[in-house]
C-alpha cells in the first residue's frame, strides 16, 4: 500500500501512540522486544491509523505481539493467524491486516494457512519470528531448527531436516519475501516499510534471537562486527557484493546455482545483479539457498518483490461486477424465482 | 404423511413408499431394469405393485413420445393394490421418456436422465422446442444428469463388446445408480445377469461392466436418494415451491444477512452433504456475499470468524469430520464472544463413516466438543423448508448474544426437498445489529463490559476510532478483557458465559405440545425426525391411542418450560437416529422415565417403526 489507510489526521502520531498500556511480559533480552519497537517506530512514519490497524497473531512467545499494539487485535490459536486475518483483510479492504506468528507456529501446526495465505496473496504483512526453537513451551526444536540440534525433545540431536522459510514463502508462490534481524532496527523498519507497501501477501522472516532457549543462534550472522562479512544485502539492480571492502559477491554458474566468489578473482562484471522483480522465482529461490543455516554468508533483504492479482481485490472485484450487472440482490425476487404455484 | 426409508441391511428390512418409473425407447430395455429392480424389491420382503407401459404401437420410430417404454414399479412396506399414481423417481433415458412422464411427477419429485440422449436430434424428436435440462421447466424437481450412453461404453471398453452393442448395456447402468440409491442387493442382479446370457460372453461382460459402473457411480457421485414427501395435509394459503434443505439454509443465511444489515461471509471447505451451500452461496455475489473455499476446515471458520470480528455476519458450512476440525476454532469463538453460524449437516458417522447418508450423531458433540466450559447454542432444522427459519433463528442469537451458534441440519433434509410456501421478506425478523462506537467506561472501552439483559459483549469493529482493543483466548477478566489468571476472576467468567447461553431460554418460544386427552405418553423428537414422528403420532392416534407430541427446534438451551412438560408424563419416548443423544440430555437435567427409540443404519425412520413404539406403550392405555 503506497497510500496511508485513510482517514488521515493532520496530527503526527508518535510511537508512544502504538503502544498499548499492557506491561510486555517477555523475557528480558528477547529479541522480540526490538522486533516491536522497530513496529512502532514504524506506523506513524506511515502515516497509518491505529484504528485502520489490526494485528492477528497465533499462539507462541511472538503472538503475544498484538497486546502491545495500541490497534485492534487478536490473539488466535495455534497455527490460525493467516486464516483469521484472511478473514478480515478480504472483507474489509479498508483495514492494515498484520500477522505475527513464529516458526513453530506459522511453519508447523499452521503451514498449511501460511502457504494458502501467500499462494492467494491475500492482502497480509507477515511478520514471522524464527528462532529456531519453541520458546514458549520451553524449549523443543521446531522445523526450522538444525539437523543434531540437542533439546528437550531430541536429547539424541534432532533427525528432522529443517524448512528453509524464504524457499518456503518462495515456494508457495508468494509475491513479497523478505530477510531481516532483530539486531538491526533500521533494516528492520525498511524491510517492514517495504512488506506493508507492497500490495498482496508480504512474507518476512526475521531472525530473532531466543536468549534464553537458543541464545545466539544468529549471532555468526547478525553480530555487529560479524554483519559487514556475513550479511549479503541485497539491493534491487545492484550486483550481490558483500564483505569489508565489498572485497566478496555472488555469481550464477551454470544450471542457476550460486556461488559467492572473490570479486577480485572473477571481475565486477560477472558478479549477479539481483532483480526482485523478476517474474520467474528461480533466482531469488536460488539466493535463499546461498545460506543452508545463519553460520554461512546469508541474504538480507527484499528477495521477490512482485505485482499479481490480491484474492481480496479479486474477490469484491466479483461483487461489484455482479451488483453493477445485476443490481443490487432482491431476496423477494430470489427465494420466489424458479417453478411456484398458489395454494 | 409418510416416508420412504429404505434399509441397505440384511433381513426383511422394507419402506414406506416409493414409486420409481423407468422410462426410455422401446429398443432401451426398460421392461427389464423394472423387472430387475423389482425382483430383487420383492427378494428384500417388499411389497410391490408394478405396472409396465409399452408403447401402443408395436414399431413406434425410435426416440419419439409415442416410443416411450416405461415400466413403473411401487414398493412399500403395507399392502398395496395399485402401482401408485406418481412417481418419485423418473428415470428417463431420452427426451422423449421425460416428456411422456414428466406430466405425471409431483413437484419435489426427482428426475434422472440420460444427459447423453439430450442431443438436438432427439430433442427435436421428441417434440421439444427448447431443451427442458436448460430452460428452468424442471425446477420444481429435484434433477441428476447422468451421463450414461458414454459412462457405459468407458465401463465396456474392456469387454470386446463394439460400441453399438455396448451401448443397449445402458439400461443395466440405470439399474445400478437405482440400486445404489436405494440400497438394494448387487448380487442377485449379478448372477442374474451372469446366468441369463452365459453364452453370450461378450454381453454377459458388457451388462455387467455397466450395472456395477452404474453402482459405483452412485457412489462416487454421492447420490442420495430423495426421499422427502409431505403429508398431504391442508396447507396454508400462499405462494409456494419446491425447496431442498441446503438451498432453504443458502436462502436463509442471504435473509438473514439482509435482515441484519451485514454482509455475509462464507468460510467453508467442499464435503458431502453440505457442499451445497457453499455452491449456492457463491451464485449470489450481488447480494454481497463473499464465500471462500478455504485451504481445510480450520480455514473455513478461522477466516468467518475472522470477518466476524471486522463486522461481517460470519458462517462455516460443514459436515460431522468437519466439525471435529473446527472444534478448536469453536472454542476461540465462543472465548472472543463474537457472533458466528456453524452449520453442521449432520451424516452417518463415525469418521469418513457413512457420507450419503442421514443420522443425527452430531448433538453431543455439538454440545460438548470442545474442551473446557464452552457452552454453544444449538438451532436444529425439522424440514427441508425449515432450515430456512432455522438459519434465521441462528443469525438471531449469534448476533444479539454475540456468541457462535450451532445449526443442525441432515444429509435427509439437505437433499430432501417439500413445498415451501415463500414467505414475505417483511414476515422475517429484524435482526439489525448497532456497533459500538463510543466508549463505555470512563472514556475507556472496556470489550467485555456486558449488556446487564442479554450479557452479550459489546461488538466494535476496527475502523472505529478510539476503540482499539485486543482480544484473545487467553482468559479476559471481567469488563476490561485484559489477560488476567486471577482464579475467581476466570470461575466469574465461566458461570457469566454459562448464565449468557442458559439465559437464551427466556427468548426462544415454549414447546408447544400437540396433545390429546388423557395421554401418559409424549413423544419428544428433535430435527429431521419431525416428519416421520408426526406420522407415526398420527397412525397411532388413528389406532385411537392417546400420545401427546412435541418436538424440539432448541436443543441448547432448551425451552423454558420443558421441565414443566416433560413432568406431566408417565414416559417419554425420544425417537432419534442416534444411540440416544437427546434422551441423554434429557436424562441429565430431568427426572423423567425415558424411552429411547434408536436407529443407526443411515437411512430414516419409517412412519410404522415410530408407531409400533408408540402402540406398544401405550398398550394398556
Amino acid at each position: 500500500m503506497t497510500e496511508t489507510n485513510g482517514h488521515a489526521e493532520p496530527v503526527k502520531l508518535a510511537r508512544k501512540d502504538f503502544q498499548s498500556d499492557q506491561e510486555v511480559r517477555w523475557c528480558p533480552g528477547c529479541g522480540d522486544y526490538s522486533v516491536l519497537a522497530a513496529v512502532q517506530f514504524l506506523l506513524p512514519e506511515l502515516n497509518v491509523r491505529p484504528e485502520n490497524t489490526v494485528f492477528i497473531s497465533g499462539i507462541g512467545c511472538s503472538s503475544r505481539f498484538p497486546y502491545y499494539m495500541e490497534t485492534y487485535g487478536i490473539h488466535s490459536i495455534h497455527g490460525r493467524a493467516p486464516a483469521i486475518a484472511t478473514g478480515i483483510a478480504v472483507s474489509r479492504p479498508d483495514l492494515d491486516v498484520w500477522v505475527v506468528t513464529g516458526d513453530g507456529d506459522g511453519l508447523s501446526i499452521g503451514g498449511n494457512h501460511l502457504i494458502h495465505a501467500l499462494r492467494r496473496n491475500v492482502n497480509l504483512t507477515i511478520l514471522l519470528f524464527n528462532n529456531q526453537i519453541y520458546g514458549l513451551t520451553k524449549g523443543q526444536y521446531s522445523p526450522t531448527s538444525e539437523l543434531g540440534k540437542v533439546t528437550k525433545s531430541t536429547p539424541f540431536g534432532s533427525i528432522d531436516h529443517p524448512f528453509n522459510p524464504v524457499s518456503l514463502a518462495i515456494g508457495s508462490e508468494a509475491s513479497f519475501v523478505a530477510r531481516t534481524h532483530d539486531m538491526d532496527r533500521k533494516h528492520m523498519m525498511e524491510v517492514f516499510r517495504r512488506a506493508y507497501e507492497h500490495k498482496g501477501g508480504s512474507f518476512v522472516e526475521i531472525y530473532q534471537n531466543c536468549n534464553v532457549f537458543n541464545d545466539g543462534a544468529f549471532e555468526a550472522v547478525t553480530a555487529r562486527d560479524a554483519r559487514a562479512d556475513m550479511v549479503i544485502d541485497l539491493k534491487h539492480g545492484e550486483p550481490i557484493r558483500f564483505g569489508k571492502d565489498g572485497d566478496k559477491g555472488v555469481v550464477a554458474t551454470e544450471l542457476g546455482h550460486l556461488e559467492i566468489v572473490d570479486v577480485a578473482s572473477v571481475g565486477d562484471d560477472r558478479l549477479l545483479v539481483h532483480d526482485e522483480s523478476r517474474p520467474d522465482p528461480t533466482l531469488a529461490f536460488a539466493l535463499s539457498r546461498l545460506a543452508d543455516s545463519p553460520t554461512t554468508p546469508t541474504p538480507m533483504g527484499v528477495f521477490r518483490a512482485v505485482d499479481r492479482p490480491v484474492y481480496g481485490d479479486a474477490m469484491n472485484a466479483q461483487i461489484a461486477s455482479a451488483q453493477e450487472r445485476q443490481g443490487k440482490g432482491e431476496l423477494a425476487a430470489l427465494i420466489s424465482s424458479g417453478a411456484t404455484w398458489e395454494v | 404423511m409418510t416416508t420412504e426409508s429404505f434399509a441397505p441391511s440384511r433381513g426383511r428390512e422394507s419402506i414406506d413408499r416409493v414409486v420409481i418409473r423407468f422410462a426410455g425407447d422401446s429398443g432401451d430395455g426398460m421392461q427389464l431394469t423394472g423387472d430387475r429392480f423389482t425382483e430383487v424389491s420383492a427378494a428384500f420382503g417388499n411389497d410391490l405393485a408394478t405396472m409396465p407401459d409399452y408403447p401402443a404401437e408395436i414399431r413406434a420410430p425410435a426416440g419419439t413420445v409415442a416410443g416411450v417404454s416405461a415400466f413403473q414399479v411401487h414398493i412399500s412396506d403395507h399392502d398395496i393394490s395399485t402401482p401408485g399414481d406418481s412417481p418419485n423417481v423418473l428415470v428417463a433415458m431420452n427426451p422423449a421418456a421425460l416428456k411422456a412422464s414428466i406430466r405425471d411427477l409431483f413437484p419435489g419429485a426427482t428426475v434422472i436422465v440420460n444427459i447423453d440422449a439430450f442431443e438436438q436430434r432427439n430433442l427435436d424428436k421428441a417434440g421439444y422446442a427448447q431443451n427442458p435440462l436448460e430452460d428452468g421447466s424442471l425446477d420444481a424437481f429435484t434433477v441428476y444428469e447422468v451421463p450414461m450412453t458414454s459412462m457405459t461404453l468407458e465401463a465396456a471398453k474392456e469387454t470386446g463388446a463394439k460400441p453399438r452393442d455396448a451401448e443397449r448395456s445402458k439400461n443395466f447402468f440405470a439399474l445400478g445408480v437405482l440400486s445404489w440409491m436405494y440400497a438394494r442387493p448387487i448380487e442377485p442382479v449379478i448372477e442374474w445377469i451372469e446366468k441369463r446370457f452365459a453364452d453370450k460372453q461378450i454381453v454377459r461382460d458388457a451388462n455387467l461392466a455397466a450395472f456395477k459402473a452404474g453402482f459405483n457411480f452412485g457412489e462416487t457421485a454421492e447420490l442420495f436418494q430423495h426421499a422427502f414427501e409431505i403429508a398431504p395435509a391442508v396447507l396454508p394459503k400462499g405462494k409456494y415451491r419446491n425447496i431442498t434443505g441446503n438451498l432453504a439454509l443458502a436462502y436463509g443465511l442471504l435473509a438473514a444477512s439482509q435482515q441484519s444489515g451485514l454482509d455475509l461471509f462464507l468460510g467453508s471447505y467442499p464435503i458431502t452433504p453440505a457442499s451445497d451451500i457453499l455452491h449456492e452461496l457463491s451464485k449470489h455475489k450481488s447480494f454481497g456475499v463473499r464465500t471462500m473455499q478455504a485451504e481445510d476446515e480450520i480455514a473455513g471458520i478461522g477466516a468467518a470468524l475472522g470477518a466476524s470480528f471486522a463486522g461481517q455476519l460470519g458462517v462455516t458450512t460443514t459436515s460431522g469430520p468437519g466439525i471435529d476440525l473446527k472444534s478448536e476454532t469453536i472454542g476461540l469463538a465462543v472465548s472472543l464472544e463474537l457472533p458466528l453460524i456453524i452449520v453442521d449437516i449432520q451424516r452417518g458417522g463415525p469418521s469418513t463413516g457413512l457420507p450419503t447418508k442421514t443420522e443425527q450423531a452430531d448433538l453431543l458433540h455439538a454440545m460438548f466438543g470442545r474442551h473446557g466450559e464452552a457452552p454453544v447454542p444449538i438451532v436444529a432444522a425439522k424440514s427441508p423448508g425449515h432450515c430456512f427459519d432455522a438459519a434465521l433463528e441462528a443469525a438471531r442469537i449469534a448476533l444479539k448474544y454475540r456468541t457462535p451458534v450451532f445449526l443442525l441440519s441432515d444429509g435427509y433434509l439437505a437433499n430432501g426437498a417439500e413445498p415451501w410456501r415463500i414467505p414475505e421478506v417483511s414476515e422475517l425478523p429484524d435482526l439489525r445489529v448497532e456497533f459500538t462506537t463510543e466508549p463505555n467506561h470512563d472514556g475507556d472501552f472496556w470489550p467485555y463490559l456486558r449488556d446487564p439483559e442479554t450479557l452479550a459483549r459489546p461488538w466494535a469493529i476496527p475502523g472505529t476510532p478510539g476503540l482499539m482493543h485486543r482480544i484473545g483466548g487467553i482468559e479476559k477478566e471481567d469488563g476490561t478483557g485484559n489477560i488476567s489468571y486471577d482464579p475467581d476472576n476466570h470461575e466469574h467468567m465461566v458461570r457469566l458465559r454459562a448464565a449468557k447461553v442458559a439465559g437464551i431460554a427466556k427468548d426462544i418460544p415454549l414447546i408447544e405440545v400437540d396433545s390429546v386427552e388423557g395421554s401418559r405418553v409424549l413423544v419428544l423428537s428433535w430435527g429431521g425426525t419431525w416428519g416421520v414422528t408426526h406420522a407415526g403420532v398420527y397412525r397411532a392416534r388413528a389406532r385411537n391411542r392417546r400420545v401427546d407430541w412435541a418436538h424440539l427446534m432448541h436443543l441448547n438451551p432448551f425451552p423454558a418450560n420443558i421441565g414443566e412438560v416433560l413432568a406431566g408424563y408417565e414416559r417419554v419416548m425420544v425417537p432419534e437416529l442416534n444411540m440416544g443423544q437427546l434422551a441423554k440430555l434429557i436424562r441429565m437435567d430431568f427426572d423423567v422415565n425415558v424411552v429411547r427409540l434408536n436407529k443407526i443404519k443411515g437411512v430414516h425412520f419409517r412412519a410404522a417403526e415410530i408407531e409400533a413404539c408408540i402402540l406398544e406403550l401405550t398398550e394398556n392405555d
